[in-house]
């Protein structure tokens, strides 16, 4: 297609055409259509995990998302940006994607914990377990949080041996852990009365509305990810396009979705934002295709044209 | 001075300087006169495949019509009334209609290489329609206040976070993800909507791949 001699629409002969009588139809075929896929389907609609839940159907793992995130060997904890500045985050190549951002929602691991026990607890063993970590120097902290949580360890899985206790609180034994039991417990025991989401999520604020601590918790523990897997919802699982069941999700984002699935996506520290370079790249070939020659010929090549302008075509021949 | 109405139009036009009169003209030629609405369509416009353009367009209608029934109901609504589900349901539905028709429709103009004879912009705006419709509908799932939110969030944080967009755009706030998806988003779809039929309307149907040299 060297130069576009595509004449003037306006120019041809015409046919009769009711371009509103086609909408109105249109708007009934789509309104009976939904309607009726909404009848037979209807949509998901899954309740929200609790905090209260978590507690009680897997209060170890809460426990050792407490510590961790008082040792700050948590995925928010070492995230870098937006949250804060422990990892360099993803790169696009050279280009540190991530951290050009900033830290505009700066989230101290440890006041994940320490922010609701210090707002809301009226247990005393709680309020002083609080006064010592706060007291006590980094490094001490650090030593007391990460000796728990290497105590605690983790359970034997995918040929891995277990760890510490095997990820059982009960069985952990003594040592210098400081007050991070204390302050683990505390979570839980928050945790199980229901009031944890609402010290996360209002901060000191009556009206509530930001999540952002408390879904970073919950990511931080292996509860959502794990209710979430056997769901078919992991993103090894193509769990990005698909919803709860059987419903339809975003199906529109297969392609995204599919990078994650194969390498060398599938095993790269910037799968993210490389899928998302690779996606933007994508997106923008298809954009501005028209000025992309060879690309902009292929419905030439491939005469699918002739299809869908049979009729002109048929006509035009006799 | 004062004028009758149908002295109006020769006054206007000795009166070049006039913002409103120069405004109006424009919006005037942005389709040529009688194409706004055309009763007839060039012979060519004979297919199922221009159907579609017009079902994404009525799947909108329904999609922000229902959005609306659930906007007066309130976040929780749906999920503690029958009638809210059912809403829901319709919205969730008419947008996966939507993005059906509107993928039937893109491939039907690619095949066809729509973008000819000046329709460049047209494309242009029907694939930023395209990923800015996908933007949407992200955060309505996101604004579900449900478990499906909850995981998409947690998953989704790190994609964006990745490209430093989580900076301001935060997945893990309900509030925001719901006003951009309630308002931001919806008018960046209705303005290029009525960009894309505008320019449909100025250049009219791409004429068949073998009519070039006809002119």
């Amino acid at each position: 297609m060297s130069r576009d001699r595509t004449p003037d629409s306006h120019d041809f002969p015409t046919r009769r055409y009711d371009l509103v009588k086609e909408f109105v139809i249109a708007l009934v075929v789509v309104l009976v259509l939904s309607g009726a896929l909404a009848a037979v389907f209807s949509s998901p609609d899954e309740k929200a995990i609790t905090m209260s839940g978590w507690a009680k159907a897997d209060p170890d793992n809460l426990v050792t998302t407490a510590a961790g995130e008082l040792a700050g060997t948590t995925t928010s904890a070492g995230y870098g940006a937006p949250y804060n500045t422990a990892a360099e985050g993803q790169k696009l190549g050279p280009i540190p994607m991530q951290k050009l951002g900033g830290v505009r929602i700066p989230i101290n691991s440890a006041d994940l914990v320490l922010g609701p026990l210090s707002n809301s607890s009226i247990d005393p063993a709680v309020s002083s377990a609080v006064a010592t970590w706060k007291a006590a120097t980094p490094d001490q902290q650090t030593k007391w949080a990460t000796a728990y949580s290497d105590a605690i360890g983790t359970a034997a899985a995918d040929g891995a041996p277990a760890t510490g206790a095997g990820g059982e609180v009960a069985k952990v034994k003594p040592g210098e852990y400081g007050p991070v039991p204390a302050l683990s417990s505390g979570l839980l025991a928050l945790a199980k009365t229901g009031g944890l989401e609402g010290a996360l999520t209002s901060s000191g604020n009556f009206y509530g509305g930001d999540q952002t601590k408390s879904l970073l918790l919950l990511a931080d523990g292996a509860y959502l990810e794990d209710l979430a897997v056997a769901q078919n919802l992991g993103g090894d699982q193509w769990g990005m396009m698909n919803e709860v069941g059987n419903a339809p999700g975003q199906p529109w984002m297969w392609l995204y979705t599919f990078w994650y699935q194969v390498k060398p996506f599938s095993t790269s520290d910037n799968a993210d934002a490389q899928v998302w370079g690779l996606m933007m790249l994508l997106t923008l070939l298809l954009m501005f295709l028209p000025f992309i020659p060879g690309l902009r010929s292929i419905p030439r090549w491939i005469p699918i044209h002739r299809l869908v302008w049979r009729n002109y075509y048929r006509t035009k021949r006799a | 001075m004062t004028a009758r109405t149908d002295e109006l139009t020769s006054l206007e036009t000795d009166d070049p300087g006039n913002w409103t009169t120069r405004l109006r003209g424009r919006i005037e030629g942005l389709v040529p006169a009688g194409q706004a609405l055309p009763a007839r369509q060039p012979v060519y416009v004979a297919s199922w495949i221009y159907i579609f353009g017009v079902l994404t367009l009525t799947s909108l209608v329904v999609v922000i019509a229902s959005g609306c029934v659930l906007a007066l109901g309130g976040v929780q609504w749906w999920h503690v009334s029958s009638l809210g589900h059912y809403v829901n349901s319709v919205h969730l539905w008419s947008v996966e209609l939507f993005f059906g028709f509107m993928v039937v429709h893109l491939w039907g103009k690619f095949w066809m290489a729509a973008w000819r004879g000046k329709r460049a912009l047209t494309w242009i705006s029907g694939m930023m329609l395209f990923g800015i419709s996908i933007g949407t509908s992200f955060t309505g799932f996101l604004s579900q206040s449900n478990f499906s939110s909850q995981w998409i969030g947690a998953e989704g944080k790190d994609g964006i976070n990745s490209i430093g967009a989580g900076a301001f755009f935060n997945v893990l706030n309900p509030g925001q993800m719901l006003l951009w998806h309630v308002v931001l988003l919806p008018l960046g779809v209705g303005l290029l909507t009525l960009l894309h039929i505008i320019l449909v309307r100025r250049r009219g149907v791409v004429p068949p791949l073998d009519a070039e040299l006809e002119g």
